[in-house]
């Protein structure tokens, strides 16, 4: 078996078992190519059925634009239901604060929304398209991952996952995080896309961008962040992943299409979360960031 | 390209995680910006090398202690083969965790220091490849450099490994490299400082290690999830879904439903909504059958010439991974693939003692031990043993009490 199949098989083998062993689970679905390709082998997972769960998307509010008119024609196209939780809600009714500064980002605020919204529509698993080579902390997290009543992962107190046999045994309020895309590479999920010709939003390739560097980095000019105006100017760019705007760096690029994006990839000596400033505020972001809720 | 899955072993300072580290940075699978931070931190520590552990213990207590706790999970490739490594961590107490890594791979490399040659923890790594039936065991002799790359030693260590697997029925495949991980070492490309040695280098060996497929079994599904459209286009489509846990499904094969034991002719098979005429072991599939049948979500869907037993008594070996013991009086939740079913313990038996290295009588099994059990099921399991059958012969044992995945266990 080559290794996109082999991946896909052990992919939909998961979605299923979420359907199998929860009674509400839901997609978190962010609009990123990650989230693409999950929504797409949930389709194939249940086909000729109807995708059997809804997806949840928590938005920062400060998002590209372009992703969010995709989500919105995916949703369409695949006949899902949509939940959306606000991170400008949870701002609003003073749930969190807003951060202040030259590195401000909605990032980590968006765990409140994620937990409260997962609380109050009774979700009890949640299936992200998180994977094990973006980051350290994330190479040791387990596909049916455990989450207490305050949604706070454990990473001493993890389930050993043996074979294929998931155990999703949770006690009431508890809600598992679920993975099934954990085995994959940045270049498997391009590789997969391309194969499946699925539709990812525009800025994963190259366009003209309005652009400023921060610490070597090239930020997108948006009203979310602060900068100084003369700092600013055009440059050919892309998204390598798609987060919050305030928080996701873009890289030069010429990569019009899904091959030349490929080529880039497997050329880059670049980590592709090596452009993400939520990760660079310190050398365990992301572990901390996980224990407290993120996915 | 082919997917090729390996766990690591080895004991603690054996160079592992250099190793793994390594391999990842010479395949070009650690980007700049993590080299970057690597080598800021190794020069925070002190070093005056590069310290490739820091890149695979990706947690705050490992890196912190500078010991791996737990599995982690490393992807690199060549042009040749895609790697998935489960990197598990080598000390005593962490058994549980090898077991874990070595599940769900094809190869297993098992590190030794070449001054100190054939430790308990080898003995222990090789007791758990043997448990779980890998049937490519790579040793790596590492840190060679700090013997004078002696040929003798080598030889002798490779001695006592081969007198060590004699004492097992059982024939995996046998590889020895001597190398050393820190200096490159028959890592990547072949050393210059070992002319005798005529094998390999590691990356090489694992680039061309062939997997065999076994295809000859009983053909055997799990319902995992029943799928019913409901819509017009639909109306009467009753699709099983689930994987291919042995065997090969065919169009127009005689199957029987396990427990219900009613029979019928796979009508057609789909796999994601296209026809297919057959499916593999491996593969997930959408069986349809010629009768209205009942089955559900943990039934089996298993071809009427098969060979499996049917009993509510088994007979396992279990290793035990939670911090309360196998307690002989509680009832267990036993997940066998996607089925599930309460069992109680008729028996312990006996347990592997590491120190003695033989197997004791018991009647309790505490963390990190693997002891013989004789399991009582609710329901009848349909199974095989685990050495003829992995996928039907493994399971996982659940602690009714606090959901945690409690133990594994091997039908024997």
């Amino acid at each position: 078996m080559n290794t996109l199949s082999y991946l896909e098989e052990e992919a939909i083998y998961i979605i299923r078992e979420v359907v199998g062993q929860f009674d509400k689970p839901v997609l978190l679905f962010s609009g990123g190519k990650d989230s693409i390709v999950l929504l797409h082998l949930c389709q194939k997972a249940f086909l000729p059925a109807k995708i059997p769960f809804p997806l949840l998307h928590i938005d920062t509010g400060h998002n590209f634009p372009e992703t969010i008119s995709l989500r919105d024609e995916l949703v369409k196209r695949y006949q899902v239901q949509l939940h959306v939780g606000s991170v400008q809600e949870s701002i609003d009714k003073g749930k969190v604060v807003e951060e202040k500064g030259k590195y401000a980002s909605r990032n980590s605020l968006q765990t409140t929304t994620l937990l409260e919204t997962i609380e109050e529509l009774k979700f009890d698993a949640c299936m992200g398209g998180a994977r094990r080579d973006e980051e350290k902390a994330r190479a040791k997290e387990r596909i049916f991952s455990v989450r207490d009543d305050f949604g706070q992962w454990n990473e001493k107190l993890q389930r050993p996952e043996l074979f294929d046999i998931l155990n999703g045994q949770i006690h009431s309020g508890e809600n598992v995080r679920v993975f099934p895309i954990s085995n994959w590479t940045e270049l498997d999920v391009w590789e997969y896309i391309r194969h499946e010709k699925l539709e990812i939003p525009s800025i994963y390739f190259a366009h003209q961008r309005e652009v400023f560097n921060r610490d070597g980095q090239l930020m997108p000019c948006s009203n979310f962040i602060v900068h100084k105006p003369e700092d600013a100017f055009e440059e050919s760019v892309r998204f390598r992943t798609v987060g919050d705007m305030s928080c996701t760096a873009a890289v030069p690029s010429k990569a019009l299409d899904l091959d030349t994006v490929i080529d880039e990839i497997r050329g880059s000596s670049i980590s592709e979360r090596g452009a993400r400033m939520d990760d660079k505020r310190s050398e365990a972001a992301m572990e901390e960031r996980k224990k407290v809720g993120y996915f | 390209m082919e997917i090729l899955r390996i766990t690591t072993a080895g004991s603690v300072d054996d160079g592992k995680s250099t190793l793994i580290g390594r391999l990842l940075y010479e395949t070009q699978s650690l980007k700049i910006d993590q080299v970057e931070t690597i080598e800021a931190k190794s020069k925070s520590l002190g070093y005056d090398y590069i310290d490739f552990s820091l890149a695979t213990d990706g947690l705050l207590t490992e890196r912190e202690q500078g010991i791996t706790i737990d599995v982690s999970h490393l992807y690199f490739s060549t042009p040749k083969r895609r790697f998935i490594v489960a990197d598990a961590p080598g000390h005593v107490e962490y058994t549980r965790n090898m077991v874990t890594g070595a599940s769900n791979v094809e190869v297993a490399i098992i590190l030794l220091d070449a001054r100190k040659g054939v430790m308990a923890q080898t003995k222990r790594h090789l007791y758990i490849t043997q448990l779980l039936g890998i049937k490519h065991l790579i040793f790596t002799i590492n840190k060679m450099d700090l013997i004078d790359y002696d040929q003798e030693q080598f030889d002798s260590i490779v001695e006592a490994i081969k007198a060590l697997v004699n004492q097992y029925d059982w024939e995996p495949q046998l590889s020895f490299i001597p190398v050393s991980a820190l200096k490159g070492d028959n890592v990547i490309v072949k050393s210059n400082n070992m002319p005798w040695y005529e094998g390999n280098d590691l990356l090489s060996l694992i680039e061309s290690l062939t997997l065999t497929e076994d295809n000859a079994l009983d053909g055997f599904l799990q319902v995992q999830h029943v799928i019913r459209p409901k819509t017009e286009e639909f109306h009467d489509y009753r699709g099983f879904a689930g994987k291919v846990k042995s065997g090969v499904f065919s169009q127009g094969d005689e199957i029987e439903i396990f427990p219900s034991g009613q029979k019928s002719i796979v009508n057609s098979i789909e796999k994601y909504g296209t026809a297919k005429n057959k499916v593999v072991a491996g593969e997930n599939a959408t069986l349809l059958l010629e009768d209205e049948i009942d089955a559900s979500r943990g039934n089996a869907i298993v071809k009427t010439n098969h060979n499996l037993k049917i009993d509510k008594k088994v007979k396992t070996k279990i290793c035990w991974m939670q911090s309360t013991d196998l307690n002989p009086n509680s009832k267990y939740w036993l997940q066998q693939g996607v089925h599930k079913s309460l069992v109680k313990i008729n028996q312990i038996e006996s347990k592997m003692d590491w120190e003695a290295w033989k197997s004791v009588p018991t009647d309790c099994l505490t963390m990190n031990d693997i002891g013989a059990v004789d399991l009582q099921l609710a329901q009848p399991l349909m199974f095989a043993p685990y050495s003829d059958n992995k996928s039907l012969g493994a399971f996982i044992l659940i602690d009714t009490q606090t959901n945690n995945t409690s133990g594994v266990g091997f039908i024997l």
